[in-house]
């Protein structure tokens, strides 16, 4: 018998269905890897006995018409679960028991899903290594003392890992790509509006979205057509006609128009990341796609912005933490003198930078030279890429500038850190689709990824096109188990 | 332009977080780095540009206002750190 960790989702779906393994069997495997695997502080809040429980109760009436019958799956901290504890990775929040459930986390379950555990992830989904959860450092299984990237570390690292067959994480401004790209795994940002963001803990409203995070693309495009959904209880949920996503993934590509943008060649690029795209491109043609010059002149304004609408749509969101309705209480001798004590307590470091920063953009007489100016450029980010889809289907990059990196590197210099997210930002600053797949490795063998961004709602597209280009590049992750006990 | 103690000072009390004073100045210092690269976006005419602030291009839908729950008020209190009865307890905010 294999061993049942090491399978895709794919593959133990089949399994599952073919009664081969049952879902206990499944469910003992990843909770037994799990606990051997605490070194690598993936998880915040487990749940292995209730899920070894349930496995066993779709073991006694399965129903294999499901789209993920019996399948044990971890899940980002950022997602709302009823009556188990959600942290955001955040002190304020360590105590935060909700009574209701987030949809996507609703969609998983209503398919057959079983939780498995909650994972570290940066406070409030602000980071880009995992080094700001109030949960401490998550390690990379890549390597040891290396961040497994940022926020949906715990995620990634349980993937790479595989303490889960599957995961979901949420992305604001690469938050599911770049922890993908840094543990050679594929990591989906779906079109703003097709994934509910109901019941996930809010960090920036007009960015964040959920997305799947799997081992192979196939993975991918399955968990995708589960949590994809219209929802009433999103405001900004759209109703468009979802694909079968894993049922219409495809190798053929040919003809497929791939646009190449000038302005991703940045300064200081290390050259491995310009030969990992150059590599890219090449596999593209050989899939047979035809690649295409264009330019998104607006490109190095990205991050600029989004370091203006993020915090801002962030101070919003999180004056909600007030020491009265949930979440941590810190004495005052006031109701103000309680706030300020339960915010400062509560918050870590970074979390506090940003919601300053939003406050300040914010504040009467910055607001225009500020925020509405960042709105205005972001119209500008957005119409760059309209302009280029009159030409191309869609986009190749490369996910990130640079491999992952170790754990305390870039903890203290906040500028350099949001540089890591400078092929992700504008992403979601114009809503497009775009998923991260492993492409190769850099000379400490590190895994790299290369990034490709759709049309609005043409996931599909974005799907088959990696779908083919994995097939060639045939990139195997090297885990060697160096943190088991 | 660069951010001094007094403002962050007056920032924090806007966005209700206590600030100890050696942590003021780091945060200063951080601060002023991160809006030197903000301020990247002045070199852009913007005059003419509609600022975008939905990305969904879509008009907020309009629900009918019908309660959908049902009596929820234990659930709604069970996360509160203090409460009394079926309220929540504030420091006291009257003299």
């Amino acid at each position: 018998m294999t061993d049942i960790t090491s399978l895709s989702l794919f593959e133990l779906i089949k399994n599952i269905k073919e009664k081969k393994i049952s879902s206990n069997e499944a469910a003992k495997s990843f909770v037994d890897r799990s606990e051997k695997s605490k070194k690598l502080n993936a998880y915040v809040t487990e749940n292995f006995e209730n899920c070894l429980k349930l496995s066993k109760e779709f073991d006694n009436k399965p129903n294999f018409d499901l789209k993920l019958p019996g399948i044990p799956i971890a899940v980002k901290d950022l997602f709302c679960t009823n009556d188990v504890r959600t942290t955001a990775g955040s002190n304020i929040l360590n105590n935060f028991v909700p009574s209701y459930e987030s949809t996507v986390t609703q969609n998983i379950w209503n398919e057959g899903g079983i939780l498995l555990g909650k994972l570290n992830c940066d406070e409030f989904a602000m980071g880009s290594s995992n080094e700001t959860s109030f949960f401490g450092n998550v390690q990379n299984p890549i390597a040891k003392d290396l961040v497994p990237g940022g926020s949906s570390g715990g995620s990634s690292s349980a993937l790479a890992a595989s303490l889960t067959p599957v995961t979901i994480g949420t992305d604001t401004g690469g938050s599911i790509r770049q922890p993908a790209s840094f543990t050679g795994t594929v990591g989906l940002k779906p079109t703003y509006g097709s994934c509910s963001r109901y019941g996930i803990v809010a960090f920036a409203s007009s960015l964040d979205q959920a997305g799947p995070m799997s081992k192979d693309v196939k993975d991918s495009s399955i968990l995708l057509e589960v949590i994809s959904s219209f929802d009433k209880k999103d405001s900004t949920s759209i109703d468009f006609k979802r694909n079968n996503y894993s049922s219409e993934l495809t190798r053929n590509i040919k003809g497929i128009k791939i646009g190449i943008p000038k302005e991703y060649r940045v300064d200081g690029m290390p050259d491995e990341i310009e030969k990992l795209w150059k590599k890219g491109i090449e596999y593209a043609k050989d899939c047979g796609a035809e690649i295409i010059d264009i330019s998104l002149p607006h490109t190095s304004y990205a991050l600029p912005t989004y370091y203006i609408v993020a915090p801002a749509e962030a101070s919003s969101n999180l004056a909600r933490y007030d020491g009265v309705k949930y979440g941590l209480r810190s004495s005052g001798e006031s109701l103000i003198d309680m706030y300020e004590k339960t915010r400062s307590e509560g918050f870590g470091e970074e979390v506090k930078r940003r919601i300053m920063i939003g406050t300040y953009v914010l504040s009467s007489g910055y607001y225009d030279a500020y925020y509405l100016k960042a709105q205005k450029v972001r119209q500008l980010i957005k119409q760059d890429f309209d302009q280029a889809y009159n030409k191309v289907d869609a986009i190749l990059t490369p996910s990130t500038p640079s491999s992952a990196f170790k754990i305390g590197e870039k903890s203290n210099d906040p500028v350099s850190m949001y540089l890591n997210d400078i092929f992700t930002v504008p992403v979601n600053l114009a809503g497009l689709p775009g998923i991260s797949i492993p492409a190769g490795t850099d000379k400490n063998n590190y895994p790299l990824g290369l990034q490709i961004i759709g049309k609005p709602f043409d996931e599909q597209t974005v799907l088959n096109i990696a779908y083919s280009m994995e097939e060639k590049i045939n990139y195997k992750n090297n885990i060697t188990n160096w943190w088991m006990e | 332009m660069t951010i001094d103690l007094k403002t962050v000072k007056q920032i924090s009390k806007l966005a209700r977080i206590s600030l100890e004073e050696e942590k003021a100045e780091k945060l200063a210092d951080d601060m002023n780095s991160i809006f030197e690269f903000i301020e990247k976006l002045n070199e852009l005419k913007t005059e003419n540009v509609e600022p975008l602030t939905s990305i969904a291009e879509t008009t907020l839908r309009f629900r009918e206002d019908k309660i959908t729950s049902d009596n929820i008020r234990e659930k709604i209190l069970k996360n509160s750190p203090e409460k009394n009865d079926d309220f929540f307890v504030v420091p006291k905010v009257v003299e």
